[in-house]
C-alpha cells in the first residue's frame, strides 16, 4: 500500500530531495558562486518533472487515504506550474545577478514553493491543503523580501507575511468547522456527509475556506496585499507571483469547492461570482490611474483573477475547463510581459515608470511589436489567444444562465483595454523623451517575450491543444 | 482552385508578414521597396479576386467558393460569399491599391504603415467571407487593432484622443454582439451561419427587468448585434467617434474606414440580423426608420456648418448611411438594393472625397475651408474631378449616388410615407453642404497668398481618380451591372424573412408599442 502511495507523489518527493540536495550543495560548496549552476540545475528539473507528469498515463492515483489525489486536473496544473517557474527562473538569472541577489537559496525556496503548489493542486484533504498552501506561502514570504536592504523589499516580504498568516488564520478556522460539522477533514468524506440540507456550521466554513484562497488568489476584497508586494519585491520574483502560485491557488480553489462542497454549489456560486465582478471592476478601474508597471501588472492580475473566477462560478464542468484555459493563456501572457519587465532598465538601473516606454517602437521595433500583441492579447482583443481566453468563460458563464456575470465581465474588459492600450499609446503615439530605456535584453529573456507573443498570435489556429487537455482535467475534477 | 477565398484574403497578411521579417532599415530605398510590395500585393489580390466575380453564379442564392475546417471547440474555419457580401470582397479589393498609392507620399514609418494597411485589408476581407459567427467576430474586432494604430500613428494632431475613442466606443459596441453570440452558440448549437439563418430563435414575449419584450429572445439577440453595428455604421446617436476619427486618421485612413469599415454595419444588419431575427427586426424596424431620418437630417445640417473640410465629409457619411440603414430597414426588394448599392457607391464616393482632400491636404497642411478659395485657377483638373465626385455625392442622376439614394428612398416609401418625406429632404441638404463646400474652396478669387503657387494634380493622383471616375460613372449609368448580381440574394433574404416571421410572430406587435408618436 505504502509503496504505491510513494509511487503517486514520486514527482514531489523528487523535487523535495533535489531542493535539500541543492541546499547540502550549496552550504558546503562556495555559496553563492553556484547559484547560477543551482538555478539551472533546478529550471532542468523542473523542466523534466514538467515532462514526466505531461507523459504520465492518464486515470487517478489516491493515496495517502485520499490526502492526495494525481488525477489529470492535478497533473494539467502541474505541468503548468512547473513549466512556468522553470521559465520565470531561467529568466530572472541575470536580472538577480547583476543585483547581487542571486543567493543560492533562490532556486531553493521556489522548489520547495513549487513541492508546496504541487501539494495543493493534489490535495484531497484539508490537512493536506494546508500542508501545500504554507509550504508554498512561507517560501514565498521569503523570496519577496530577498533584496534585504531594500526597505521597499522588506516591506513586502512583511506585508506579504502578516496578511498571508492572517489569511491562513481564517482558512485554518474554516477548516475546523468544517471538520467539526462534517466529521471529517477528508474531501470525498465531507461532500457525502451533508444530505439535503446543509448545516450551517458547514457553510461557516466553507465561506471561511474561500476567504483565505481568496487571498492567495488576491480576489477582491482580499486583495490589498497585491500592489504593494508586487511593486516592492524584486521584479523576477514580482513575475514568479503572478504566475505559478496563482495557478495553484485557482486549482486548489477549484478542487475545494467542486471535491469537497459540490452538493453547496448555489452556496459558493454566488459567493465566488461577487468575488469575480469585484475583482474584475476594480482590478480594471485602480490599473487606470497606474503610473509603476509592476503596479500596473498586479491591478491586470487581480482583474484577470476575476475573469478566471467567473468560469468557477459557474460550477460547470465547462467552466472548470475554462478556468483552467484561462489560467494557462494568462500564464503564458504574463511570462512574456514580465520577460520585458525585468529587461527594463536605464543605466543598469531598473525602470518601473510606465512613461519611460514613450517612443519605445522607434528604438525597438521587434519588441515593441511583442509587446503590442501581448498587451493586445491581455485586452482580450481577436485573433489573439487572449480573446479564446475569455471566449471560453464567457461561454461557460453563459451556458450556466449567467447573462449578468457575463455582461458584467465584458464591460470590465472594455474598461481594463484601456490601461493595456495605454502601453500601446506610450510606445508608438507618445511624443519622444529622453529618458529612455537601455533596451538590452538577454537571450533568454528575449525568446521569453518572443516564444510567448509568437503563442499569442498562433493560437488562433488551434490554442496548441490546451483545449482539449483543460477538458479532460475539467472532467476529472467535477463528477 | 477550391480555396481561392483564402488565398484571397491571406496575400495582403502574407506581404505584410515578408515585409515585417525580411524589411530592415528606413532609408528611402527600403521605404520604396515596402510601398512597392504592399503594391503589388494589393493589386495581385485584386486581380485574383476578379477570378471571384468571374465564376460568381448570380443565380444561385447560396453560398459559394465554400471552404470549411475544422476548429477549436466545435468551430469551423467557413469561408464563402453570396450575393450580398460579393460586392463587398471586390470593393475592397479594388480600394486597396488605390490606397496604397495615395499614400504614396508618406515618408513617416513607411514599413509599419504598408504592414497594418495591409492587415487591415486581410481583416475586411475576412469580415465579407466568414461564414461562422465567431470567425466573423475575429476578423471583425482585429480590424480594431490596425485602425488603431493608423489614426494613433499616422493621424492629426488630436490623434490620440481619437484613436482611444474609436477604439473603445467600438469594443464596447462589439462586446455586446460577442455575448449575443454565446447565446446564439448555446441555443443553436452552431456557428455555422448558414445554419443559423435557417434556425428559428424563439420570440416569445419575455420579461427583462420589468420591461415585456415583445419577440422576445430575438429582439434581445437584435439589440445586442444593432449595439455593435449601430456603432460601427455608425448611426445617429452613437455616432460621434466617427468624425473625431476621420478628421484625425491619415488620408488612406480616412479612406477605408469611409469606404469599407463602415460598410460592416450594414452588412451585418443584413448577414445577421435580418435573417437570424426576423421577429426582432420586424418590432425594431420602425425604430431604425426613425434613427435613419434623424441621422440623415441632424448630420446633414452639421456638416453645413463644419469649418474642416474633412469633417464635413464625415457628417455626410452618416447621412449617407441613414440612406443605407433606411433602405435595409424598409424590409423589401428596392430598399435592400439599393441599401447594397448605396454602400457600394458610396464606397467609391467617400474615397474619392477623402482622397480629394487629401491631395489639397498634402499640399497646404490644412483641412480649414476658409484657408482656401479660388482653387479652380490654379488647379482646373482638380476641380473638375471635385466638381464630378461633389455631384455625386449630392446624388445627381448619372452618378452612382443618385441610384442608390432613389432605391432606398422609393424602399421607404412603399415602408413608411412619412420616413420617406423626411428623408428626401436629405438629399437637398446634401445639396446645400456639397455645394457650398465646393464654392467656398474651388470658386471665387484666389486672394490666398499661400495658395498662387499650388500646382495642379500630378500623374499618379490622376491614375487614382480614374477608375474612381469610371466606377461612379458607370455604376451611374448602368446600374443593372450591380444590381443583378445582389436582387436574387436580397430576394431570397426576403422569402425567408416573411416566411419566418407568421412562424415567429405569434403576436403581432400592437400598432401603439411604438407610442402614439409613430
Amino acid at each position: 500500500m505504502i509503496a504505491g502511495d510513494i509511487n503517486t507523489i514520486l514527482p514531489e518527493i523528487v523535487l523535495a530531495l533535489f531542493a535539500m540536495a541543492a541546499l547540502m550543495f550549496g552550504v558546503f560548496t562556495s555559496k553563492d558562486k553556484v547559484a547560477p549552476q543551482i538555478l539551472w540545475a533546478t529550471s532542468a528539473v523542473m523542466l523534466g518533472l514538467a515532462i514526466w507528469i505531461a507523459m504520465s498515463p492518464a486515470g487517478v492515483n489516491i493515496a495517502f487515504n485520499g490526502a492526495f489525489i494525481d488525477d489529470s486536473f492535478a497533473r494539467f496544473s502541474k505541468v503548468v506550474i512547473l513549466l512556468s517557474a522553470a521559465a520565470i527562473l531561467l529568466m530572472g538569472q541575470d536580472y538577480m545577478q547583476q543585483r547581487g541577489l542571486l543567493r543560492f537559496e533562490l532556486p531553493i525556496l521556489v522548489s520547495l514553493s513549487v513541492v508546496g503548489m504541487m501539494m495543493m493542486v493534489s490535495a484531497g484533504d484539508l490537512i493536506a491543503l494546508y500542508m501545500g498552501l504554507e509550504l508554498q506561502s512561507l517560501a514565498l514570504y521569503v523570496i519577496a523580501s530577498l533584496n534585504r536592504d531594500s526597505s521597499r523589499s522588506t516591506e513586502a516580504g512583511l506585508k506579504y507575511f502578516v496578511l498571508g498568516a492572517l489569511s491562513s488564520g481564517i482558512l485554518l478556522y474554516g477548516a475546523s468547522l468544517i471538520y467539526g460539522f462534517a466529521g471529517s477533514t477528508v474531501f470525498s468524506d465531507i461532500i457525502v456527509s451533508a444530505e439535503g440540507q446543509i448545516p450551517l456550521g458547514l457553510l461557516f466554513g466553507l465561506t471561511l475556506v474561500i476567504i483565505g484562497l481568496a487571498f492567495k488568489v488576491s480576489a477582491v476584497p482580499f486583495h490589498m496585499w497585491t500592489p504593494d508586494v508586487y511593486e516592492g519585491a524584486p521584479t523576477t520574483v514580482t513575475a514568479f507571483f503572478a504566475t505559478a502560485p496563482k495557478m495553484a491557488a485557482m486549482a486548489l480553489f477549484a478542487r475545494v469547492v467542486h471535491d469537497a462542497f459540490g452538493m453547496a454549489v448555489a452556496d459558493w456560486s454566488q459567493i465566488i461570482t461577487i468575488l469575480a465582478v469585484a475583482s474584475m471592476f476594480l482590478g480594471a478601474v485602480a490599473a487606470i490611474g497606474q503610473k509603476n508597471i509592476k503596479r500596473m501588472m498586479a491591478y491586470s492580475s487581480i482583474s484577470h483573477m476575476g475573469f478566471a473566477m467567473i468560469g468557477l462560478a459557474t460550477g460547470t464542468v465547462f467552466g472548470v475547463q475554462a478556468m483552467l484555459v484561462y489560467m494557462a493563456v494568462y500564464i503564458a501572457m504574463n511570462i512574456g510581459v514580465f520577460a520585458f519587465i525585468i529587461s527594463m532598465e536605464k543605466d543598469g538601473r531598473p525602470v518601473t515608470d510606465i512613461s519611460a516606454l514613450k517612443q519605445f517602437s522607434t528604438r525597438q521595433p521587434g519588441k515593441a511589436a511583442a509587446l503590442l500583441v501581448l498587451f493586445f492579447s491581455m485586452a482580450g482583443i481577436p485573433p489573439l489567444l487572449g480573446f479564446f481566453a475569455k471566449f471560453h468563460v464567457l461561454k461557460a458563464a453563459v451556458d450556466a444562465d449567467m447573462y449578468w456575470l457575463a455582461i458584467a465581465g465584458v464591460i470590465a474588459s472594455v474598461i481594463a483595454a484601456f490601461f493595456y492600450l495605454r502601453i500601446v499609446y506610450y510606445m508608438y503615439f507618445a511624443d519622444n523623451n529622453d529618458q529612455t530605456l537601455d533596451g538590452k535584453m538577454t537571450p533568454v529573456l528575449w525568446g521569453g517575450l518572443m516564444v510567448s507573443a509568437a503563442v499569442m498570435l498562433l493560437g488562433v489556429i488551434n490554442m496548441f491543444g490546451i483545449d482539449a487537455l483543460a477538458a479532460t482535467a475539467a472532467a476529472s475534477l467535477v463528477n | 482552385m477550391d480555396n481561392l477565398l483564402s488565398i484571397v484574403t491571406f496575400i495582403p497578411a502574407l506581404a505584410a508578414l515578408i515585409l515585417a521579417v525580411f524589411l530592415r532599415g528606413n532609408e528611402p530605398a527600403a521605404q520604396k521597396n515596402a510601398k512597392w510590395l504592399a503594391l503589388l500585393a494589393t493589386t495581385a489580390t485584386f486581380i485574383l479576386s476578379l477570378f471571384i466575380i468571374t465564376g460568381f453564379d448570380p443565380a444561385d442564392t447560396g453560398f459559394q467558393f465554400v471552404e470549411e475546417r475544422n476548429w477549436i471547440l466545435g468551430l469551423n474555419y467557413k469561408m464563402g460569399v453570396d450575393g450580398i457580401s460579393v460586392l463587398f470582397v471586390m470593393l475592397t479589393t479594388f480600394l486597396m491599391p488605390i490606397t496604397i498609392a495615395a499614400c504614396w507620399g508618406i515618408t513617416h514609418r513607411v514599413k509599419e504603415y504598408m504592414i497594418a494597411l495591409l492587415l487591415l485589408e486581410t481583416l475586411m476581407l475576412g469580415v465579407f467571407m466568414a461564414l461562422d459567427l465567431v470567425l466573423f467576430y475575429l476578423f471583425f474586432e482585429a480590424g480594431l487593432i490596425p485602425m488603431f494604430l493608423i489614426i494613433g500613428i499616422w493621424g492629426g494632431k488630436n490623434r490620440i484622443y481619437a484613436a482611444f475613442k474609436f477604439f473603445l466606443y467600438t469594443l464596447l459596441g462589439s462586446v455586446l454582439m460577442l455575448i449575443a453570440i454565446i447565446v446564439m452558440f448555446r441555443n443553436a448549437g452552431s456557428m455555422d451561419i448558414p445554419t443559423l439563418m435557417n434556425h428559428q430563435f424563439t420570440s416569445d414575449t419575455i420579461t427583462v427587468l420589468g420591461f415585456s419584450v415583445i419577440g422576445g429572445l430575438q429582439t434581445m439577440l437584435w439589440l445586442a448585434f444593432f449595439a455593435s453595428f449601430a456603432v460601427k455604421m455608425p448611426m445617429w446617436p452613437v455616432h460621434t467617434w466617427l468624425p473625431d476619427a476621420h478628421v484625425q486618421a491619415p488620408t488612406a485612413g480616412s479612406v477605408i474606414l469611409a469606404a469599407v469599415l463602415l460598410k460592416m454595419g450594414g452588412y451585418g444588419f443584413l448577414r445577421f440580423s435580418i435573417p437570424m431575427f426576423p421577429a426582432g427586426s420586424e418590432v425594431m424596424a420602425p425604430l431604425v426608420l426613425w434613427l435613419s431620418v434623424i441621422a440623415i437630417i441632424y448630420a446633414s445640417l452639421v456638416a453645413m456648418v463644419q469649418a474642416d473640410m474633412k469633417k464635413l465629409i464625415a457628417y455626410a457619411s452618416i447621412a449617407h448611411m441613414g440612406y443605407v440603414t433606411m433602405g435595409i430597414f424598409s424590409l423589401n426588394q428596392q430598399g435592400i438594393d439599393g441599401a447594397i448599392f448605396q454602400m457600394i457607391s458610396h464606397g467609391f464616393i467617400s474615397a474619392a472625397l477623402f482622397l480629394c482632400i487629401g491631395v489639397i491636404y498634402d499640399r497646404m497642411h490644412t483641412r480649414e475651408i476658409s484657408a482656401y478659395g479660388g482653387l479652380a485657377v490654379r488647379m482646373p483638373q482638380y476641380a473638375v474631378i471635385f466638381m464630378f465626385f461633389t455631384m455625386a455625392n449630392v446624388g445627381l442622376p448619372g452618378t452612382s449616388g443618385f441610384v442608390g439614394e432613389f432605391l432606398t428612398l422609393v424602399g421607404a416609401f412603399k415602408a413608411n410615407t412619412w420616413v420617406a418625406m423626411f428623408a428626401t429632404s436629405g438629399v437637398i441638404l446634401s445639396a446645400a453642404y456639397g455645394l457650398w463646400l465646393y464654392r467656398r474652396v474651388v470658386f471665387g478669387d484666389l486672394i490666398k497668398e499661400s495658395l498662387k503657387s499650388i500646382t495642379d494634380m500630378s500623374n499618379r493622383e490622376k491614375a487614382i481618380f480614374a477608375p474612381l471616375v469610371f466606377m461612379t460613372l458607370l455604376l451611374g449609368v448602368y446600374p443593372a451591372l450591380v444590381l443583378d448580381i445582389i436582387s436574387p440574394s436580397v430576394a431570397a433574404l426576403l422569402e425567408n424573412y416573411h416566411a419566418a416571421i407568421p412562424v415567429a410572430d405569434s403576436a403581432p406587435v400592437p400598432a401603439s408599442y411604438w407610442g402614439a408618436a409613430i
